[in-house]
């Protein structure tokens, strides 16, 4: 069973997405309960790939006993080990709210959501595990099949969204595939590892094709991560989608783009040819300044929590994006260590401003008016969040930042500290502004949205079990993260040391 | 002279773009929403193009052994049977492997044609899914154009 543990990662849920859908449409009650189990096992597997990775190093896993390059593979690294646990926990979280949220959003639909929503954890958490170049793509696809139809369950605006989601999530996943078709061209490979060995045993990092490849990889990887100018789909879909939508793909969806941009210049193209040979961290790091200064201000403009929110994940990519392109080994290790830490600062907020709008029906920031009274255990749960985000120690969010500003100053990208550091006040001030008007606002305005489970007369009350639990546990592994960030960055600086980036730049 | 040899000698690539092209500007710049997703449905064909055309070579074929390839008629059965159909004798699968001549160039790359079988699913899965939420904006809007749609959205504000 212990071998097995990488493919359990991934089956668990997709084989529980199955039997949902078989058994799920006629008893409602089981729905729950599955989806729990199935996302539980791949936690526990998760964590047990991540204790043998540590000890052992490197996994591979062969599909039905086929090896590479014929054969498809998992390869399990000190880098997709970590993101892989985030991805799961983050999942198992969202599921836990979601036992009163999806039944109130979508209550015709129970089954066929949590089903979409099991393939769609399946999808990502086969992003961050597989070896291989194409399979890549069609997970991508699943992924985002699924993430489109969760979209759309939402509002009437929800629907429009994740139209147009599609159609720039199809422009993204195709400019990727054909990334990869000339890849396959030039080396007659699709598993990642051979793709790298034929490119370096053939001398190609010179070839225009495999520089085509790179070009469009990036590209479609950018439109998928919302990479500031290619942004335009995310606001609305994670603003007027179902709440557990949001909680999930916010989170998740960027950040395991960000892995594969990762992925594919560590592996696949190698940093020698990414950060020397085309030289484009210059202008890559600019366009993540851009990215960060203009999706933060563009989020204090925002009157509605979740837009405020969805413009803040895209600041936090443009951070991302930037700690990979210092060409730096401690930006390369800030960035790792962000996509973690942001997945879960990003679920803890993402999770309040569902409670928010389950408990008033508002999304606005005015319906948070004095809430500290009403509901004091969510509002300890949003401030950790919310400390976080804006870096605050011993949140987990201060730690990454201080490795992304370390890695700004020892590659002399000031440019990128001031847009970090910029972008850390403005959270400040948007956290802020909500925290006054939650402790000092006025008493909640009465006869918004009293659709559900509003017993009490005196506007919201705590959220329920269901809902606090995930969110003062993400708000509890925020702290863990943060205060135990020696060990996570001891796991990647492992994986990045033996790239040498830092080497190259010097 | 070198832009037509360009043209020719790379004729693939030149349609495929050309196509994809097409399709982008559909998805980009049609006001209806359906004609967006037949645009979307053009742009991953070109690209199922693209993939099919790389695995082809010059005087090529399909890659699949004949009959008389894998059972000679020449050959060096005992029975001297006229065709050696091989229906008394059935050589082992190592002799089958011992007696072809196999040349690669001969055949066309099967790889890329296979992967194809599953961009096509996904593509008609994205398209299923575009034309469900259409119907669903259709339902919630009553209209399938888009400056309509953004109207009525300003409006209800």
């Amino acid at each position: 069973m212990i071998d097995q543990s990488p493919a359990i990662i991934l089956l668990a849920p997709f084989l529980l997405a199955i039997l949902l859908a078989l058994l799920g449409i006629k008893r409602e009650w089981l729905c729950f309960p599955l989806v729990i189990t199935g996302l539980a096992i791949s936690v526990a597997a998760s964590v047990i790939t991540l204790m043998r990775v540590i000890d052992e190093g490197t996994i591979q896993y062969f599909f039905g006993g086929w090896e590479p390059p014929f054969g498809i593979n998992l390869r399990v690294d000190g880098l997709n080990a970590l993101v892989a646990l985030a991805v799961s926990t983050v999942a198992l979280l969202t599921a836990i709210y979601s036992k009163r949220a999806v039944p109130a959003e979508t209550s015709d639909k129970v089954s066929q959501y949590y089903t979409l929503y099991l393939l769609s954890v399946t999808g990502l958490l086969g992003i961050v595990l597989t070896g291989d170049a194409f399979n890549l793509y069609v997970l991508i696809e699943i992924s985002a099949l699924t993430s489109y139809a969760l979209i759309g369950m939402g509002s009437k605006r929800a629907t429009l969204a994740a139209y147009k989601y599609l159609i720039m999530g199809t422009i993204g996943a195709s400019f990727y595939l054909l990334g990869v078709g000339y890849l396959y061209i030039k080396t007659g490979s699709l598993n990642m590892y051979d793709i790298q060995e034929q490119i370096v045993a053939n001398n190609l990092h010179g070839s225009p094709t495999i520089l085509v490849a790179f070009i469009l990889i990036m590209v479609g990887v950018w439109i998928k991560m919302a990479f500031f100018p290619l942004h335009a789909w995310l606001p609305n879909s994670y603003t007027f989608g179902p709440s557990t939508t949001s909680a999930l793909l916010g989170p998740l969806v960027t950040k395991v783009m960000i892995y594969v941009m990762i992925r594919m210049i560590l592996t696949v193209f190698s940093p020698e040819f990414a950060f020397d040979q085309l030289d484009w961290s210059n202008i890559v790091v600019w366009m993540s300044v851009i990215a960060i200064l203009a999706a933060s201000i563009s989020a204090l403009a925002q009157t509605s929590l979740q837009k405020m929110l969805a413009f803040l994940i895209i600041a936090e990519v443009g951070y991302m994006v930037g700690g990979v392109w210092l060409a730096d080994e401690m930006g390369m290790v800030g960035s790792i260590y962000h996509i973690i830490a942001d997945a879960f600062m990003t679920l803890c907020v993402f999770l309040f401003a569902g409670i928010i709008f389950t408990k008033t029906g508002r999304r606005d920031l005015s319906a948070m008016e004095g809430l500290f009274t009403k509901m004091p255990l969510t509002m300890v749960g949003f401030l950790v969040g919310a400390f976080s985000l804006i870096g605050i120690p011993p949140t987990a969010g201060f730690f990454s930042k201080w490795y992304l500003i370390q890695g700004g100053i020892s590659s002399g990208h000031y440019e990128y500290v001031a847009a970090l550091l910029i972008s850390s006040l403005i959270n400040a001030v948007l956290f802020f502004r909500i925290i006054e008007i939650a402790y000092f606002g006025a008493k909640p305005a009465e006869g918004h949205g009293h659709h559900h489970e509003e017993e009490h007369n005196g506007g919201p009350t705590e959220a329920s079990f269901s809902m606090l639990f995930p969110l003062l546990i993400t708000a509890a592994l925020l702290l863990g993260i943060g205060l135990y960030n020696q060990e996570v960055v001891a796991i990647i600086t492992d994986f990045v040391s033996q790239f040498n980036i830092g080497a190259i730049i010097l | 002279m070198e832009l037509l040899e360009a043209l020719s000698a790379k004729f693939n690539y030149w349609i495929y773009v050309i196509i994809m092209m097409i399709g982008l500007y559909a998805m980009i710049s049609k006001n209806n929403l359906v004609k967006k997703l037949i645009g979307m449905s053009i742009f991953q064909t070109a690209i199922i193009l693209f993939y099919v055309s790389i695995g082809v070579k010059e005087g090529d074929t399909i890659p699949i052994l004949y009959h008389d390839q894998v059972h000679p008629s020449h050959g060096d059965s005992h029975h001297g049977a006229d065709t050696g159909h091989g229906e008394d004798h059935h050589p082992s699968h190592e002799e089958i492997v011992a007696n072809l001549h196999i040349e690669p160039d001969d055949f066309a790359n099967p790889l890329p044609h296979v992967l194809m079988l599953t961009a096509i699913v996904v593509g008609v899965a994205t398209l299923g899914v575009g034309l469900a939420l259409t119907q669903k904006i259709y339902r919630d809007f009553g209209s399938i154009e888009e400056n309509e749609i953004l109207e009525s959205i300003k409006s209800a504000k």
